[in-house]
């Protein structure tokens, strides 16, 4: 029941999201003029006809910036608990955290060194 | 039934403000431009052109809505919507006032910077189905940043977490009542505040709409109203960041005559307290994105990785190592127990101490850094120069 309470207005909350953004789009398709041609509908890039696919082949550091991004972001939500029960932390589980800290450390010292952070 | 519509008017209340706020904002933003740049702004509509966000409003409306060929439809239509949803989620457990606020989630802050990661999902959304290189090409850009760049957010956002002991956006403002959080972890508060104009793509950080090199950036195939979402969302995405550092950082509602059980009145001054916190932290926030220049990409990439995201991890270290001392040694307070400031004074002295050693640290490894490379640099010129001149 408690959760339901918490996570009802939630609930309620993703449909006015969706719903109040949604109005304006609506009023708009009613109100405004409709009269496309195949010159307006063109891609527009600079002006010059496009050439070749538009889903081009993407540089491979937006990869690896991912994939150093999933790392930390995965191993952060880890420390979220740990964060929050620091007051009551043994010492044990206050150095289990440190822990978890160096290895996040070592994850960004290995990719540093690897040249994974460098943009060329 | 009565509860139930009880909470959806408050929904409905809630998850409209920051859709009306957005209306003033453009005036606000517009306006402060055009006062950094000594110029006029909007003048024409209404006293000091207070109307114009209205008559863009109107005009977006009326606006051909043009589609361009060979988009992916759904995607398309879905993004500026999605887009506007993810700031409209996130007012859902910001707190207003001591007993005013959506819901708090004993989870508030998690919520918050995970509906906050949908804005990065809109942006590769409206990038990828626009059937546009360069607007995909932004898109990659963009991701890469708000991506890289919520690193550094979170493990700021891990102090104040730390130093309440809870997650709920209420408790954390609560546990501010003696000291504000900003006194105990400045280097924290100074993360998350860069790291937040980053994420929401403002100059310095504004690669997603370069418009001199990208054309326009992920939006390019987007006109009318739906070109206009993803700014109203950008323009209430800033105002939350301010009431978002405002409530981590700086003690939220509290302030002089406000107790955390209190009546209308505290209900109303810590209304008050809150706007002017707010305003401070969105007009210095308006302030860089008029005064700094556009950075490159890598040096956006590392001055993230290689000068926040450490720094952070430093901070959340030497903060933690500090917090257990002073418990081991017996000073520290619960700040859930409405600790008095001079009960969290120790703590804070200590913990204060700890940032500014963090601070000069940072300065001299950097500094000697920077040095080195001049060295090296002046040396290599040297020596250009004397073999040229035989």
């Amino acid at each position: 029941m408690n959760i339901l309470n918490q996570w009802g207005p939630i609930g309620l909350f993703m449909v006015f999201s969706i719903v109040l953004p949604a109005a304006p789009i609506l009023v708009a398709a009613i109100f405004a003029p409709r009269k496309p041609n195949d010159i307006k509908l063109q891609t527009y890039e600079c002006g010059v006809e496009t050439v070749g696919d538009t889903w081009v082949q993407f540089k491979v550091q937006y990869y690896i910036y991912a994939i150093v991004f999933l790392v930390f972001d995965v191993e952060m939500i880890f420390l979220l608990p740990w964060a929050i029960a620091f007051n009551e932390l043994s010492f044990f589980a206050f150095g289990a955290g440190f822990l978890f800290i160096f290895l996040l450390t070592d994850a960004l010292v290995y990719a540093w060194r690897k040249q994974a952070l460098e943009w060329n | 039934m009565a509860s139930f519509l009880t909470t959806l008017l408050v929904v409905a209340v809630v998850a409209t403000t920051p859709l009306i706020l957005a209306i003033p904002l453009i005036w606000i933003e517009r306006k402060v431009a055009a006062r950094i740049q000594d110029r006029l702004g909007p003048n024409r509509v209404g006293p000091w052109g207070i109307i114009q966000p209205i008559a863009d409003a109107v005009k977006l409306i009326s606006k051909e809505d043009i589609t361009p060929a060979g988009t992916d439809k759904v995607v398309y239509n879905l993004a500026p919507i999605i887009a506007v949803a993810s700031v409209v989620l996130m007012w859902a457990c910001i707190p207003f006032a001591p007993n005013l606020i959506g819901v708090d989630l004993e989870i508030g802050v998690l919520y918050i910077v995970s509906v906050a990661s949908l804005g990065t999902m809109a942006i590769m959304m409206a990038g990828w189905s626009g059937n546009n290189k360069y607007a995909l090409l932004g898109a990659f850009r963009v991701v890469a940043q708000l991506v890289s760049y919520e690193v550094p957010l979170v493990l700021s956002l891990l102090i104040p977490v730390m130093l309440a002991g809870s997650m709920g956006m209420q408790d954390i403002v609560t546990a501010q009542q003696g000291m504000w959080f900003i006194f105990m972890a400045p280097v924290a508060a100074l993360i998350f505040f860069i790291s937040a104009q980053a994420e929401t793509g403002r100059a310095p950080f504004d690669l997603l709409e370069a418009e001199s090199e990208l054309v326009a950036g992920f939006n390019i195939e987007y006109s009318g109203m739906k070109f206009g979402l993803f700014f109203a969302g950008e323009f209430v995405h800033v105002l939350t960041n301010g009431v978002l550092i405002a409530h981590l950082f700086v003690g939220g509602w509290w302030g002089l005559g406000v107790s955390a059980d209190g009546g209308i009145l505290s209900n109303v001054l810590g209304l008050v307290y809150l706007i002017i916190k707010t305003a401070i932290f969105y007009f210095i926030s308006l302030w860089l994105r008029n005064t700094l220049p556009r950075v490159r990409i890598d040096q956006l990439m590392d001055f993230n990785w290689k000068f926040l995201v450490p720094i952070s991890v430093a901070n959340l270290v030497i903060t933690s190592l500090l917090l257990k001392i002073s418990q081991v040694a017996g000073f520290a307070v619960d700040l859930t127990t409405n600790a008095s400031f001079t009960a969290a004074l120790p703590m804070t002295l200590l913990l204060l101490g700890g940032n500014i050693a963090l601070i000069f640290g940072v300065i001299a490894i950097y500094g000697f850094n920077i040095r080195r490379d001049r060295v090296q640099e002046e040396a290599q010129a040297e020596a250009i120069a004397h073999a040229t001149s035989h």
